[in-house]
């Protein structure tokens, strides 16, 4: 039962960083990423490791998050060649 | 098979994927969060191993937490760089 | 880079992906048990959490050079942003989030408190607190409340500059005492506690400063000239 749900927190992560790298619009790839990062957060709990689970929600996730929100603003103006 | 090892075998594949879409992505802020992947899943690899025997071990999740705060400081770093790169009129590449 | 070489990179993540999953599947059992040495020691670590035992006593070293690390990368942030000559004035702030920041930043100073202390007996620490005390700068900032920096004050500079200087004369006292870090046992909750509150303090600025260097700040009156200066 459990196992289930690792599988299906393992495929979720997976999915987000995908999404996060192959999505053309740069703004849906931040937001992907920070819900990788939230995804993280639950892997790290499920793992027996909370103080990772803590730092990983507040710094991986929230910090990274708002790091990233602020630089879209700066790269907006000049939106270069997409990805793949 | 252990919840450990899923989550390692997912880090591998986080890793990898990370690893491609640095060397592929072409816009800085992408190849950014790839290489936050690319650190998530080396995180995961430490700690989904460090789980194999059925207890805890403290050793890897002290590494790991260290490796996030210094993997948010790069990224700052890296953004700081690229913001500057991107004023400068260089382009994002 | 062209479609051949696209998909070679592809390839070669995949075949990556494979060696390192095989890697993973067929790993030896572990030679060196820490987890026994971590618990035989714990009783004269000065804490009772492995995590923050391992982190602030066991392998204190790389904590200390990791703060290190962290002011590297906040001073090179200073040193590379420059201050935007015609970035527009950040937007007014939402009410909405004047008052969320009101009822949330108390709140989450004492949960950063509680985090310190708590992390001596359960999952807590100083870099949880910090963070938290970080994401708290972050929000005051966003309610307009807390400029960013254009060059940091002295007092500022000595906040953050403080926990990892708390960290290295601890350090070296013990240095010149004996080994590097070694905690005498009787003393070692105390130091680390007040190691630990020093790098809360700290790590919450650093964490803080990393968001708040770069973030918009309305253009410097032109009189200065070139370089904005930094005191």
């Amino acid at each position: 039962m459990s196992l289930a749900f690792d599988v299906l927190l393992a495929l979720a992560l997976l999915w987000s960083a995908w999404r996060s790298l192959a999505t053309p619009d740069l703004t849906r790839a931040v937001v992907m990423f920070i819900v990788f990062g939230l995804l993280m957060a639950l892997a790290w709990a499920r793992l027996d490791a909370p103080d990772i689970a803590l730092a990983e929600a507040a710094i991986g996730a929230g910090l990274t998050g708002a790091l990233l929100l602020d630089a879209l603003g700066a790269f907006g103006e000049r939106r270069g060649r997409d990805g793949p | 098979m252990t919840p450990g090892l899923i989550y390692a075998l997912t880090g591998v594949a986080l890793f990898a994927l990370g690893l491609a879409g640095v060397i592929l992505l072409a816009q800085a802020l992408r190849r950014i969060l790839a290489f936050n992947l690319m650190g998530s899943g080396a995180f995961l690899v430490l700690v989904g191993l460090a789980q194999r025997d059925g207890g805890v071990d403290p050793a890897p999740h002290a590494m790991v937490l260290t490796g996030i705060v210094v993997a948010v400081a790069s990224t700052a770093l890296a953004l700081a760089l690229a913001r500057r790169l991107a004023a400068g009129g260089h382009g994002d590449d | 880079m062209n479609a051949p070489a696209r998909l070679a990179v592809v390839g070669f993540a995949l075949a990556l992906a494979g060696v390192l999953a095989a890697a993973v599947l067929d790993l030896p059992a572990a030679a060196v048990d820490l987890r026994a040495a971590v618990a035989k020691k714990l009783s004269a670590s000065g804490v009772e959490h492995p995590v923050t035992a391992v982190l602030l006593n066991f392998r204190g070293y790389d904590t200390l050079l990791e703060v290190a690390v962290l002011l590297l990368a906040l001073l090179g942030m200073l040193a590379v942003a420059k201050p935007e000559a015609a970035a527009p004035a950040p937007p007014a702030a939402d009410p909405m989030l004047r008052t969320l920041s009101s009822v949330a930043v108390p709140l989450m100073i004492l949960a950063a408190g509680y985090l310190l202390w708590a992390g001596a007996h359960r999952p807590g620490g100083a870099f949880q607190a910090g963070a938290v005390l970080a994401a708290a700068a972050v929000l005051l900032h966003l309610a307009g409340r807390l400029p960013a920096w254009a060059s940091p004050s002295r007092v500022l500079r000595l906040g953050l500059a403080g926990g990892f200087l708390v960290f290295l004369s601890v350090a070296a006292i013990l240095l010149a005492q004996g080994a590097l870090l070694r905690y005498p046992p009787e003393h070692a909750g105390t130091l680390i506690l007040l190691i630990e509150a020093g790098l809360t303090l700290s790590l919450g600025l650093i964490l803080a400063g990393l968001f708040l260097v770069l973030a918009r700040r309305p253009a410097p009156p032109r009189a200065g000239g070139g370089e904005e200066g930094k005191s």
